[in-house]
């Protein structure tokens, strides 16, 4: 099990926290001026990162805040966290 | 298997042997010795195993109990039907399963154990098993519960590397957890210690085990298997009370489940003992040499009169002193390397055994148990014969790696060891001693030291080097695996005899047909021929089967193939344990309104939406669902009822920015909603399907009240912070449930506006005054202990009829229900359930979002287009545009009234258009869609139904057809609103 360092509350088990998919995707400022396939791109397509990734979670039992997490998607180790609006940082 | 089945009619040779009972009360142990081992000879302990009673001490196993009463012998195999007996004295145990009844009344048997892990308790009765257990059908009244710790250095076996590695981790203050499997400490050395010739070794344990104790951050857990390791997330299984039986003392769990969460981890699980694969490999009386030595020296019980090993490693010579010591004839050690060791070698022969060097087993005999073996040697025995009661085994050892592969640890192949080791680096994780392929005990004494050193210093605190007992060092000598002895004739293909997994009864000629099928790798090999799959999950067979696949495919050696998958649970945990006391009344938090107690008294039936309980309907006396149901919506739609929707998800928005924050979310516009007023709203997830529903307040110009649907109130909680977190922190706007806070009550029906006044005087209830779609605050007429009730009431309706949603705090729920209820009397005044809000709510073709949609159903599909703004932009928008979503002939929800007005059509069944053929035999049947709701209706006086039909809007008066099997259902497409088309009923 993942032990994640909430931003706000602090190093606390997976199972307080729910997934949100790939981090930095922001919704299109005016989407009613997309063409589909754009639409669609930003809709259903998704990175497959095989490696440091930066992925979305929300604390849902506990602050129930959105935070960003760079993940290794091969060992699972956690390499940066970070609060929601604040750049991906460096990570090795 | 005819060959066979003649054979085991045989009579058995060894019947005078294993005839132990010698007396009707008072079984002798015929092979019990009389000094040494492990056990506490000054109590006896009786227990029945295949109906037959046997006697044993504390200290011994079932296994170790069957074999001091003369048996050896179990159920036969799982398919061939071959005997077997008792393999190993540990986990590893392929063949001694047992079915162990409850220890206590109440306690349910328990399947698939393995007798070598099973403590003897007085009282305790088992029956051994073919390869398949059975699940007791009874209640188990066992407590179970769970534990949750950190610990700095999470110590996982007490062999010597552990014990070594926990002293040294906790000597400078570390919290320490020490955990092992078996009910002593010790590990190999319980089998290893010689007291007559190493007491050190013995004072070394008992001292460490003191010094552990003595230590305040020190835990030591006994019985206790650690089975799942992720992240240094270790789950243990410690079992407390199983091996008292009877003796148990109640109020003491039997099994605690422990979630350790260990800063760093010492892997410290030894090793397993494999066997070697020939022909008629399988008879009882065939045993691993290590097993041999552990049921000498630790149980203090000998397996066989007259032994012959073999082995390909240097191990198996201790067995063979052993043996001799214990007063065994040892006629021959056989050992695969043409050189072995000289000094082993020595010491064998000074004991009067034969050691034949180059030299193989090709063969055995015996029906019920080994008679004899032959043997084939480089020096020209060819065809020898030995007789023997007992073929000790040392195929080579196993590193119990399945922890460290559970954490993602890379294994390596080491051709001296002829085994998979740790290779790789796991973050947190050391592996020491036999675990890590270290085969001397000064190795693993030292291995285990040093990694409980830096664990310590990793977790931030100091350890120290204990003192570790002197072991004279010998180097030793490379094993020599022989993967596959040939048969005595025929082809590899042919030998069903040469058994890999004994416990799924897979043989050498099994792989072959995997092989020869074209398979190259060990995870499709292991599901071709279930080696592996077993209850043991093939400790003793997957590395042998990585030898005959390696060698049936003429590969240099078994690593290349690398090793299926390991998955937790390193042993079987029983599903008791993992439920704990989440049970019955604690398996999910039940969720209730402040009314509950009422609904109870009034006798209602309960329905669960998600994890409330909810009134169903509340039968009269003599009613049935149907009949009571029909009463309810009369009463609604004739006269007056009630109705506790506390359940709603009711959500707070505050802000600034809220009207412009729920513009963005739902379809319609809440900006400009006039303070007062209520408005309907759809909300669609981004690709543009329906996601939730319900009536939203504006209760002030930076406030709104807004509901969900009962079983959604969590996911748009979400739904609403994720937005506004994540992609809109500009607007001023929060969330806050309030579910809990408020209970509402439904007044609903023609009479509705009567009962209203009259618990609320001061408030004109006309619907001039208090018009559809606004809100009121009003103080209630009745009171109760807190004094008077404030009260906002709504006029919203989810039937159609002229209704009213009084809301009020919670603690004023069941005083101010009560009112209502009284109020009603004089109107006769009906309190109804769900269904009967089904019902009604479908009547009007109002659709329940997760019933009537499932999440590919966008506005348009409802006929919901008017709610959906042009105006501005909102999450699901864009989608609503594009080709897939816009198409006009999608799934549409229309009205279905079956042809016989008295036929109800099932929810969920698939509806086919008229004049296809039903004739799945031939081809798919084309579906139109399915039925989404359906109901008898009062008002209409026949049933009626909702459902999901393709280009559904453009089939009104069509016929579709519901095929169920038996027969076949007709109804007619129509609009989806039955009732009051015109909604002229909301005013009462």
């Amino acid at each position: 099990m993942l032990l994640i360092s909430c931003p706000w509350c602090g190093p606390r088990e997976e199972t307080e926290f729910h997934y949100g998919g790939q981090a930095h995707v922001a919704y299109p400022a005016n989407p009613l001026e997309l063409d589909d396939a754009t639409w669609a791109e930003y809709l259903f397509v998704r990175d497959n990162t095989k490696g440091p990734y930066a992925e979305r979670w929300v604390h849902s039992a506990g602050c129930r805040r959105w935070f960003n997490v760079v993940r290794d998607t091969v060992t699972s180790e956690i390499l940066a966290v970070y609060r929601a609006g604040e750049q991906r940082p460096v990570t090795a | 298997m005819s060959e066979f089945t003649s054979e085991s009619s045989a009579p058995s040779e060894f019947t005078s042997e294993s005839s132990a009972p010698s007396g009707p009360t008072q079984p002798t142990q015929p092979n019990r010795l009389p000094t040494g081992g492990r056990i506490d000879r000054s109590v006896t302990l009786r227990a029945t195993v295949d109906g037959v009673e046997l006697t044993g001490h504390p200290g011994d196993t079932v296994a170790s109990a069957l074999i001091a009463n003369g048996r050896l012998q179990v159920a036969p195999s799982i398919y061939r039907r071959r005997p077997r007996g008792i393999l190993a004295a540990g986990v590893e145990e392929p063949n001694a399963l047992i079915q162990l009844s409850g220890g206590r009344p109440g306690d349910s048997a328990e399947p698939m154990l393995p007798a070598t892990a099973v403590e003897l308790f007085d009282g305790l009765s088992a029956g051994t098993l073919s390869g398949v257990g059975r699940l007791d059908p009874g209640p188990d009244e066992a407590l179970h519960d769970k534990k949750f710790v950190h610990t700095d250095v999470l110590v996982i076996g007490a062999g010597p590397a552990g014990l070594a590695a926990a002293l040294a981790a906790s000597a400078g203050g570390a919290r320490v957890l020490l955990a092992d499997e078996q009910p002593e400490l010790g590990g190999q050395l319980l089998t290893d210690i010689d007291t007559d010739t190493d007491p050190a070794l013995t004072d070394w344990v008992a001292t460490a085990a003191a010094e552990l104790a003595a230590r305040p951050e020190v835990r030591v857990l006994r019985r206790t298997t650690a089975f799942s390791f992720s992240d240094n997330y270790v789950l243990l299984a410690e079992r407390r009370t199983d091996h008292l039986g009877a003796a148990a003392p109640s109020g003491v769990s039997r099994q605690r489940l422990w979630h350790v969460r260990a800063k760093r981890v010492v892997l410290a699980a030894g090793a397993h003992e494999r066997p070697m694969v020939f022909a008629d490999n399988d008879r009882p009386g065939i045993m691993l040499a290590g097993a041999v030595r552990t049921y000498l020296n630790r149980y203090a019980v000998l397996p066989g009169h007259r032994a012959v090993l073999l082995t390909t490693n240097d191990s198996a010579y201790a067995a063979a002193l052993d043996l001799r010591a214990a007063g065994a004839e040892v006629p021959a050690l056989v050992d695969t390397r043409p050189s072995p060791p000289a000094d082993l070698v020595e010491k064998a022969r000074a004991a009067g055994i034969e050691v034949i060097p180059g030299a193989l087993v090709t063969g055995t005999e015996g029906v019920e148990r080994i008679t004899a073996v032959r043997l084939e040697s480089v020096q020209g025995d060819k065809g020898r014969r030995l007789d023997c009661d007992l073929l000790a085994v040392s195929g080579g050892w196993n590193p119990v790696v399945h922890l460290f592969s559970q954490a993602r640890g890379t294994l390596a192949w080491d051709d001296q060891r002829a085994a998979f080791v740790p290779a790789g680096e796991v973050a947190g994780l050391r592996v020491a001693g036999a675990a890590n392929g270290t085969a001397d005990l000064p190795g693993c004494l030292a291995e285990g030291a040093n990694a409980g050193l830096e664990a310590a210093a990793d977790s931030g605190y100091p350890g120290a080097l204990p003192t570790l007992p002197t072991v004279p060092a010998r180097r030793t000598t490379p094993d020599r695996p022989v993967w596959v002895v040939p048969g005595p004739a025929g082809e590899p293909g042919e030998w069903r005899d040469h058994f890999v997994d004994l416990q799924r009864d897979a043989t050498v000629a099994d792989v072959r047909r995997a092989t020869g099928a074209g398979m190259r790798s060990v995870e499709h090999v292991k599901r071709y021929t279930t080696i592996g799959t077993g209850q043991d999950q093939g400790r003793t067979s997957g590395v042998l089967a990585n030898g005959v696949i390696a060698a049936a495919l003429g590969l240099a050696s078994p690593g290349e193939l690398g090793t299926t998958t390991f998955r937790a649970p390193y042993t079987p945990v029983s599903f008791a344990l993992m439920a704990g006391r989440n049970r019955g009344q604690l398996h999910d938090p039940v969720r209730t309104t402040a009314v509950h107690s009422w609904h109870v008294a009034a006798g209602a039936e309960f329905e669960n939406v998600g994890q409330w309980k909810r009134p169903w309907f509340y039968p009269r006396d003599g009613e049935d669902q149907h009949a009571a149901v029909l009463r309810e919506c009369r009463a609604a739609r004739t006269g007056v009822g009630m109705m506790d929707a506390t359940t709603l998800g009711k959500i707070d928005v505050v802000g600034r920015d809220a009207g412009e924050f729920l513009n963005r979310i739902y379809t319609n516009a809440f900006a400009k909603l006039k303070v007062g007023s209520a408005r309907y709203g759809l909300m669609c997830k981004a690709d543009g399907m329906v996601f939730d529903d319900g009536v939203t307040i504006r209760l002030a110009d930076d406030h709104y009240y807004l509901t969900t649907t009962t079983g959604n109130a969590a996911a748009v909680l979400d739904w609403l912070e994720e937005w506004s977190q994540t992609e809109w922190p500009e607007l001023d706007v929060t969330f806050t449930s309030v579910t809990e806070q408020w209970v509402t009550i439904a007044v609903v029906g023609p009479l509705s506006r009567s009962v209203v006044a009259a618990v609320a005087p001061e408030l004109d209830c006309s619907a001039e005054q208090f018009p559809f779609m606004t809100v009121r605050d009003a103080a209630l007429s009745c009171a109760d202990s807190t004094g008077g009730i404030p009260a906002r009431i709504a006029r919203v309706s989810f039937s159609g009829e002229l209704a009213y949603e009084i809301n009020v705090a919670s603690w004023h729920g069941l005083a101010t229900w009560e009112a209502v209820f009284a109020a009603g009397q004089p109107h006769g005044i009906t309190p109804y359930g769900t269904e009967t809000m089904h019902v009604l709510r479908a009547e009007k073709g109002f659709p329940i979002v997760g019933q009537d949609t499932d999440g590919t159903v966008t506005p348009e599909d409802l006929g919901m287009s008017w709610i959906v703004s042009t105006r501005k932009d909102f999450v699901g928008r864009r989608s609503l545009g594009r080709p897939d979503t816009a198409r006009t002939d999608r799934k549409h929800l229309v009205g279905l009234l079956p042809v016989d007005p008295g036929t109800l059509l099932p929810e969920g069944v698939q509806l086919v258009a008229e004049g296809v053929p039903i004739t799945p035999e031939v081809g798919p049947v084309p579906m139109l869609g399915h039925v989404t709701s359906s109901y008898h209706s009062a008002a209409l006086e026949r049933t009626f139904a909702l459902a999901l039909i393709k280009n559904g809007r453009h089939r009104i008066g069509e016929t579709v057809l519901a095929p169920l099997g038996d027969r076949t259902i007709a109804a007619t497409v129509t609009e989806p609103v039955f009732y009051d088309r015109e909604g002229a009923r909301r005013d009462g």
